[in-house]
C-alpha cells in the first residue's frame, strides 16, 4: 500500500486508469440500463416498478461501498497515516453522498407504486437516511479541517466511527420486521433468489457505476493533489 | 397504478445526478491540473 504512497507514484497509474473506468462504466450503465428498461420482463408481483432496481440498487451497494472506502482511507490515516488516505476520504465523500441520496430518492419513487407509500420509518430507509446525514457531517467535517490547516485526524477518526452504521443497514431486514424486502442476493453463500432476467443487467448495471464511481474518486483526488501542488509552490514563491 | 412515470423520474434523476457529478469532477480536475502545470512553466 505504501507503495503508492508517492502521488507521483500514484499519479502515473491514476491518469491511464481514470479514462478507462470512466468509459467502460459508462459504457456498462447505457447497456445495462438499455437491457433493464426495454428487454427485461416485468416482475411477477412488482410489474414494470422492478425496472427501478437497476438504477436503485447500484445506488445503494455505491452508498455502503462509499462509506466502507471512507472508513478503510480513516484507519490508513490514523494507523499508517499514508500520505494519500485523507484525499482518498474526500474524494469518494462527495460521489458516495450522491448515490446515498439517490438510493433514498429512487427507492421512494418505487414503494410509491408498489407499497403505496413514498416513505416509511422502517430500518432499512432510515438507517440508509442517517447515512446520507453522515456523508453531509463528513463533508462538513473534512472542509472545516482543511481550512484551518488541520491532518483531518477529527475527520478521520469520524470515518471511523460512522462505520457503525454499516452492519446496522445490512442486517435491519434481518433484526427488525421491516417493510423493506429481505435480502435477495447473498455473495458470500454464491445465492441469489433473483431470476436470471433481471439479475444479469442489475449485476451489469452495479458494475458500471462501480467502474464510474471509481473514476469520479480518481478524478477528485487528482484534482487535490493538483490544488495542493499549487498551493505548495505558492506558499514557496511568497516565503522570504 | 401506472408505474412508468415512477420509473422515468427514477432514470432521469439518477442519470442526470451521475452525470452531473461526473462533469463537476472532470471540469475540477482539468482546471486543478492546468494551473499546476502552468505555474510549473512559469518557475
Amino acid at each position: 500500500m505504501h507503495v503508492y504512497a508517492n502521488p507521483a507514484r500514484f499519479l502515473k497509474i491514476a491518469r491511464p486508469l481514470t479514462a478507462w473506468l470512466g468509459w467502460a462504466g459508462g459504457a456498462m450503465i447505457l447497456a445495462a440500463l438499455a437491457w433493464g428498461l426495454f428487454y427485461t420482463p416485468p416482475e411477477r408481483l412488482q410489474g414494470e416498478s422492478v425496472r427501478i432496481l437497476y438504477v436503485h440498487v447500484p445506488a445503494a451497494w455505491l452508498a455502503m461501498a462509499g462509506w466502507s472506502a471512507i472508513a478503510a482511507a480513516s484507519l490508513a490515516q490514523l494507523v499508517w497515516r499514508h500520505p494519500l488516505a485523507t484525499i482518498a476520504a474526500r474524494a469518494v465523500s462527495v460521489p458516495g453522498a450522491l448515490f446515498t441520496a439517490l438510493c433514498l430518492a429512487t427507492g421512494s419513487l418505487w414503494g410509491r407504486p408498489t407499497w403505496g407509500t413514498y416513505w416509511e420509518w422502517d430500518g432499512r430507509m432510515t438507517s440508509m437516511l442517517v447515512l446520507l446525514f453522515l456523508y453531509a457531517g463528513f463533508i462538513a467535517l473534512a472542509g472545516a479541517e482543511k481550512e484551518k490547516g488541520g491532518e483531518g485526524r477529527l475527520t478521520a477518526i469520524f470515518g471511523l466511527v460512522g462505520a457503525v452504521n454499516l452492519p446496522i443497514i445490512h442486517y435491519s431486514v434481518t433484526w427488525w420486521n421491516t417493510l423493506h424486502q429481505g435480502q435477495s442476493i447473498s455473495f458470500v453463500r454464491g445465492r441469489s433468489s433473483i431470476d436470471g432476467s433481471m439479475l444479469w443487467p442489475l449485476l451489469v448495471s452495479a458494475l458500471g457505476f462501480s467502474l464510474l464511481f471509481g473514476a469520479i474518486v480518481l478524478m477528485r483526488m487528482r484534482a487535490e493533489l493538483a490544488r495542493n501542488k499549487v498551493e505548495a509552490r505558492m506558499k514557496r514563491m511568497v516565503a522570504p | 397504478m401506472n408505474a412508468w412515470p415512477f420509473i422515468v423520474a427514477a432514470y432521469a434523476l439518477t442519470v442526470g445526478g451521475t452525470i452531473a457529478v461526473t462533469a463537476w469532477s472532470y471540469v475540477a480536475m482539468r482546471r486543478a491540473e492546468g494551473d499546476a502545470a502552468a505555474l510549473s512553466d512559469r518557475s
